[in-house]
């Protein structure tokens, strides 16, 4: 008979060998499900995870094209990290990315098309402004009125992509565009475009953002009596607020900077590689994130990790697909397979396989 | 030193057999909107790689890469597949055009062509299909059909190349029914069978004997079998297998003659920036069987609106025609322009008596 014990304390070794343990399975897993596809496994698994990295073909756009996708997921679940260690789900940042989006683009395009350099920081602002108000809603409803903010959250998503579709086919389509919906294109507006900062690099101000806040989440948990404040309020709720912790302010400050951080990720994507404003301009980071926060236990250097290793499945699937035909879904499936495996490991972190029969204690 | 120069030589001649094999086979690249398998838009495409595949064998060779999203990443996809070594890159979907140009002009000896958009270069093509002369023929059979005199219609996006199918549709079916009404719902999406679903079930509910889609799954053609007595058309192909009811016609895209055109000109060397918009006469847009369980007289009278579109005798856009909020489009006999303001290419108005707003 196969036992779970439980450990007295995560093992500080399964913590750091379980996320290799899950890769191998899912490539083991993965190449059963290619093959039967028809596909070598052993070269589909090398074109998801080798070249992406170092494909001499590919690998030079690549490479840098991880960042770029890797950086919207950090920053989102860096923020929502925080929260979900206090025990607040914010479930919405997909909503707070896309108004944060909606702001930002709509002061830079309020300026088209006069020059100046204070354009672009005062979209940064207005999109750290417009994912922190809206998610803001959720936190004084729940505050206020002690709503579900799992609900309001995840609800205002849509009230977001509604919004998103009547600003692309009204007061944000390019006037230039024969009727087509869809806003002006930043890229062609240089005051207003997040432009690489190295060429070739793929470092745009999102990916310095996003480091900026795992080194930021990593000092406040570590060190800040705020960090400790979320902990102890996600641990012991009770405990919390005999040691001085305000709820109110804590769901405040969690919701408010997992908002403003989303409503960056978005302004950074809307100004740089998306470009514009257009109706289905959000493909899903905020719900992705929520993944990767868990996939990175919570932990920002986790998180980092773990965005640059969705972001590699992802680009990885993509050359998969066209290069051997793999079906998207199938690459779908594949990192729904290395979610799987990730959490099902978790099990050995924090309990023991025992063999032979249960002893009675 | 020895197995070294036997290493060096391999690479060689492995270098120099991959040369020979880009040099011999044209590599045609697709960027799809959905998977090939939705029934629809993108497995029409689909089918014209086939095609291609078939009229060339040897001296090509495709890949593909369904469901890309229209965002931010769909310029990362067309960049990969450029640097793969594609010839030519089909982007099948509205969305991919301001990536499509983004990536066209890293890549100036590789040759684009993007369906259904407005913005060209160089190395960019523009090609559409005037799918609002099926809508024509789709509307004059709805119109005739309907016993409720209510006719649903799923639109994807707000956008004019679903606006002008609408406007079509609407004008025929109120030419041979004047008490027909049209209910539109936005379903904000190409390729979602739970919405689209969704979408069919509540007009037909709401009285809907028609339903018409310009969404790509046979999710509505479901919809439409399970609640009998209501009337469906197939949208970009053919949507046979829910004949004879409820689908009872179909708008067929057929890409295949166009895509081999247009591989042939870059093995050629011939290959130019053009802007194609073809209907029924080239062959473009089909119009499948009409089924029986649409009258004699019905069927007799939509092909011969077919054919009158297709020899060019007749325009489904012809004057005396008002816009919605009743100022004057086109003037008796007038025909509607392309181009310009009011013109088809950017159409963002119903045209008067469809009910409801186009959203904005």
């Amino acid at each position: 008979m196969i036992a779970l014990e439980k450990r007295p304390q995560p093992s500080q070794l399964w913590t750091a060998v379980t996320p290799l343990l899950a890769v191998l399975a899912t490539m083991v897993a993965g190449g059963i499900m290619f093959a039967f596809l028809g596909k070598d496994p052993l070269i589909a698994i090398r074109t998801i995870f080798w070249d992406p990295l170092f494909n001499e073909q590919f690998a030079n756009y690549s490479r840098p094209q991880l960042l770029v996708k890797a950086a919207p997921l950090i920053l989102i679940a860096t923020g929502l990290a925080m929260g979900f260690r206090a025990g607040v789900w914010n479930i919405g940042a997909e909503g707070q990315y896309i108004i944060g989006a909606i702001c930002g683009a709509a002061v830079g395009l309020a300026f088209y098309p006069t020059e100046s350099v204070l354009i672009f920081p005062l979209m940064v602002v207005a999109g750290a402004l417009g994912g922190f108000l809206w998610a803001m809603i959720p936190g004084v409803l729940k505050v206020k009125f002690h709503t579900n903010e799992i609900l309001v959250s995840l609800l205002l998503v849509y009230v977001a992509e509604f919004i998103l579709a009547s600003m692309a086919l009204g007061a944000l389509r390019n006037p230039e565009g024969s009727g087509f919906p869809g806003s002006r294109n930043l890229k062609e507006y240089p005051p207003a475009y997040n432009a690489e900062l190295l060429p070739g690099t793929g470092l745009h101000w999102g990916v310095v953002a996003a480091l900026v806040a795992v080194i930021f989440a990593y000092v406040l948990f570590s060190k800040h009596m705020m960090g400790f404040h979320i902990r102890l309020a996600g641990q012991a709720p009770k405990a919390a607020r005999f040691g001085g912790v305000q709820p109110a302010r804590l769901i405040l400050f969690c919701l408010g900077t997992a908002g403003a951080l989303a409503g960056l990720a978005g302004l950074f994507e809307v100004s740089g590689p998306a470009g514009q404003i257009s109706i289905d301009f959000n493909v899903g980071y905020g719900f992705t994130a929520i993944i990767v926060a868990f996939l990175g236990r919570l932990n920002p250097i986790g998180i980092l990790l773990a965005g640059l290793l969705m972001a590699l499945t992802y680009i990885g699937g993509e050359l998969a697909s066209f290069m051997l035909g793999v079906p998207a879904a199938a690459i779908q499936a594949f990192q729904g397979m290395l979610l799987f495996f990730l959490l099902a490991v978790d099990v050995l972190t924090n309990y023991r396989i025992r063999f032979g029969k249960r002893e009675v204690a | 030193m020895k197995r070294r120069t036997i290493l060096a030589g391999a690479v060689a001649a492995f270098a120099l057999t991959g040369a020979a094999y880009a040099q011999d086979k044209t590599k045609v690249g697709f960027i799809y909107v959905g998977p090939v398998g939705d029934g629809g838009w993108t497995y029409e495409h689909d089918q014209a790689r086939l095609a291609v595949e078939e009229e060339f064998g040897d001296k090509v060779e495709t890949i593909y890469q369904e469901s890309v999203p229209e965002g931010s990443d769909a310029e990362r996809v067309i960049t990969q597949m450029a640097l793969s070594g594609a010839d030519l890159i089909f982007t099948t979907s509205f969305g991919y055009m301001d990536p499509t140009i983004a990536v066209a002009a890293k890549f100036p000896n590789v040759k684009f062509e993007h369906a259904t958009g407005f913005k060209r270069a160089d190395n960019v093509s523009t090609y559409s299909a005037r799918f609002y002369e099926g809508r024509a023929v789709q509307g004059h059979i709805a119109g005739k059909m309907t016993k409720t005199n209510k006719v649903g219609y799923i639109g994807s996006f707000p956008i004019p190349e679903v606006i002008r199918g609408i406007n079509s549709a609407y004008i025929h079916a109120k030419k041979v029914n004047p008490d027909v009404e049209f209910s539109v719902v936005w379903a904000y999406t190409w390729f979602d069978p739970a919405k689209e679903a969704d979408a069919a079930t509540a007009l037909i509910e709401q009285g809907a004997d028609v339903i018409l889609q310009h969404t790509d799954s046979t999710a509505p053609q479901a919809a439409a079998q399970k609640a009998g007595n209501v009337i469906t058309f197939g949208q970009a192909s053919d949507m046979a297998e829910y004949a004879p009811m409820p689908r009872v016609s179909s708008i067929i895209d057929n890409w295949a003659p166009y895509y081999i055109d247009r591989v042939q000109a870059v093995m050629d060397g011939t290959w130019e920036s053009t802007d194609t918009w073809d209907g029924i006469g080239p062959g473009m847009v089909g119009i499948g069987e009409i089924s029986d369980a649409v009258p004699a007289d019905v069927k007799a009278e939509a092909l011969a609106l077919k054919d009158s579109i297709a020899d060019g005798s007749y325009h489904p856009f012809t004057g005396p025609l008002k816009k919605q909020d009743g100022s004057d489009w086109l003037a008796e006999g007038e025909t509607a322009q392309d181009f310009g303001d009011d013109g088809l290419a950017g159409m963002n108005f119903y045209v008067e008596g469809i009910k409801g707003d186009i959203p904005n």
